[in-house]
């Protein structure tokens, strides 16, 4: 017990889920409006468009997480030399916490689209065409007809996709952001003996993260349903 | 259910069972074809536990395995009366070493391992084998850093959640630190000058220096500013066998193939042990 407040006073456990919340918001952001775009995209009538969104999917898609982070913090930042914060006052730590925002917003926007364009499919194609008679055209008929309706629809899976992002996020750890999963690393090397209260402490508070989120989306998408 | 989704459903698992037993052969393989010839060794191949991924010290070449930690291995694996033949290389990873040793997993482990007290408590250490210390890699052309005190408003690389990582911090909490999970890319973006310096055990250090694509790149400081033992880790409780190894370890560092062994694998890079080595191997395998 000693030694798990020992451990507790040397490892600052809220700051590094403070972390993994701030990269689940900024992650989630990012990949809700890239996903948006991708999605609406792949349904647009213009050919290279869909196919350019399809194209994206797939392959983000099927791409592992740790390969997409890999690539912005050594491809991007530390090879090509791009910065995507202001230097000074951004560290170079800063730098890396922002591709791997970056990379998890990139892997998401694909489970997004998708769960958008499943969205897209629970409207019923009257809906579309009773918009095209009344002379909307394709971006007014999206925006007043076919999202809202779709957003509704993909309530359920976007929750699962953003529970999801939120667990990802300990893949970042690998490219210098010191989020739960880093700290949880840090703990195991000096307090191996440690070993089953720091797995509680994890898990615990990645359920404390995630649980009333899937609860939340749970209610919000039987609330939110289109009665069909 | 039709019968082309029975056999595509078929293809399928059979295909996921393939990858499953793809991952797990690595580790598994070696010890299953020694059953024949085994009528020297006392029942079965000794299970050794080595780094795969550490230049210079314990890393596996194709089918082979080069480095420090491998000779002395090999030499006290033949004292113990496991000819080469006999032995099966395991790769383990730092934050698994205890957990194998407990779980049976191997007999012995020889991966860069430090003697701690904290890991005294679960198993027991012969050794130490070397003496290292924390140290810093630079550029070759860099002469700013000479030491721990030097690194203010500089970048420096670590492995997250490693020892001297966890050193810095606490000591130097001014230093800027990266943490990756491996130090082949640190040693990666020490080179693209990213980073300014690299920071573990000198002899780790040494190995990275020494790897045929960043020969003359890069150069250990020299001013080891920590003592980490290298022991041997042993099951809790073995006694006879740790004494063994202990026995076998003073007999190489004064037959001389310990220094032969040294000077094969990081001695290459230019590297030279300071003068805590060779060690006099005195823990009590308690």
């Amino acid at each position: 017990m000693e030694r798990l407040m020992q451990m507790l006073s040397d490892y600052n456990v809220l700051a590094a889920f403070w972390t993994t919340i701030q990269l689940t918001v900024y992650g989630a952001i990012g990949a809700l409006v890239l996903g948006t775009i991708v999605a609406v995209m792949r349904v647009s009538p213009v050919a290279v468009f869909s196919r350019a969104a399809a194209l994206w999917t797939n392959v983000i898609l099927y791409t592992p997480l740790t390969l997409i982070a890999f690539f912005f913090a050594f491809g991007v930042l530390i090879k090509m030399n791009i910065r995507l914060l202001p230097e000074p006052p951004a560290t170079l730590l800063d730098q890396h916490f922002a591709m791997g925002v970056v990379a998890i917003a990139v892997y998401h926007s694909s489970l997004v689209a998708e769960a958008l364009r499943s969205g897209i499919n629970t409207v019923p194609l009257g809906q579309a065409e009773a918009a095209r008679a009344l002379g909307l055209g394709f971006g007014q008929s999206l925006r007043e007809v076919i999202l809202p309706q779709a957003f509704r629809g993909a309530i359920a899976p976007l929750g699962s996709t953003l529970i999801a992002l939120c667990k990802n996020t300990t893949v970042v750890a690998t490219i210098s952001v010191t989020e739960a999963a880093a700290l949880m690393k840090s703990m195991i090397e000096f307090y191996s003996d440690l070993i089953v209260p720091i797995f509680v402490i994890m898990v615990t508070g990645f359920v404390i993260l995630t649980l009333p989120l899937g609860m939340f989306f749970t209610w919000w998408s039987k609330r939110a349903a289109v009665l069909r | 259910m039709t019968r082309s989704t029975t056999w595509a459903l078929a293809a399928s698992a059979a295909a996921f069972a393939l990858t499953l037993s793809a991952c797990g052969g690595s580790a598994a393989a070696p010890g299953t074809d020694t059953t024949a010839g085994g009528d020297a060794a006392p029942s079965g191949p000794i299970r050794i536990g080595i780094k795969y991924d550490q230049p210079g010290l314990g890393l596996q070449e194709g089918t082979n395995f080069t480095g420090f930690d491998v000779e002395v291995a090999t030499y006290v694996a033949g004292e113990l009366g496991y000819p080469e033949d006999q032995i099966e290389f395991i790769q383990a990873p730092s934050p698994q070493r205890e957990t194998m040793l407990e779980g049976d997993q191997v007999d012995l482990i020889f991966a860069t391992y430090s003697i701690t007290d904290t890991r005294k408590e679960r198993i027991s250490f012969a050794g130490p084998y070397f003496i290292a210390g924390q140290d810093l890699l630079v550029r070759a052309d860099d002469t700013s850093i000479t030491g721990p005190e030097t690194l203010t408003g500089k970048r420096l690389c670590s492995v997250a959640g490693s020892t001297p990582a966890e050193n810095v911090k606490k000591e130097h909490p001014d230093v800027e630190l990266i943490e990756y999970d491996t130090y082949s890319l640190c040693v990666s973006a020490l080179d693209s000058g990213a980073v300014d310096a690299l920071t573990t055990d000198n002899v780790i250090l040494a190995g990275y220096a020494a790897q045929p694509q960043w020969e003359g790149k890069f150069r250990v400081v020299g001013n080891p500013f920590s003592t980490e033992r290298y022991g041997v880790g042993v099951p809790k409780g073995e006694t006879e066998r740790c004494e063994a190894v202990n026995a076998a370890l003073e007999k190489m560092i004064e037959d001389g193939a310990w220094q032969t062994a040294l000077d094969e694998t990081v001695g290459r890079s230019g590297f030279e042990p300071d003068d805590r080595n060779p060690p006099s191997v005195d823990e009590d395998c308690a």
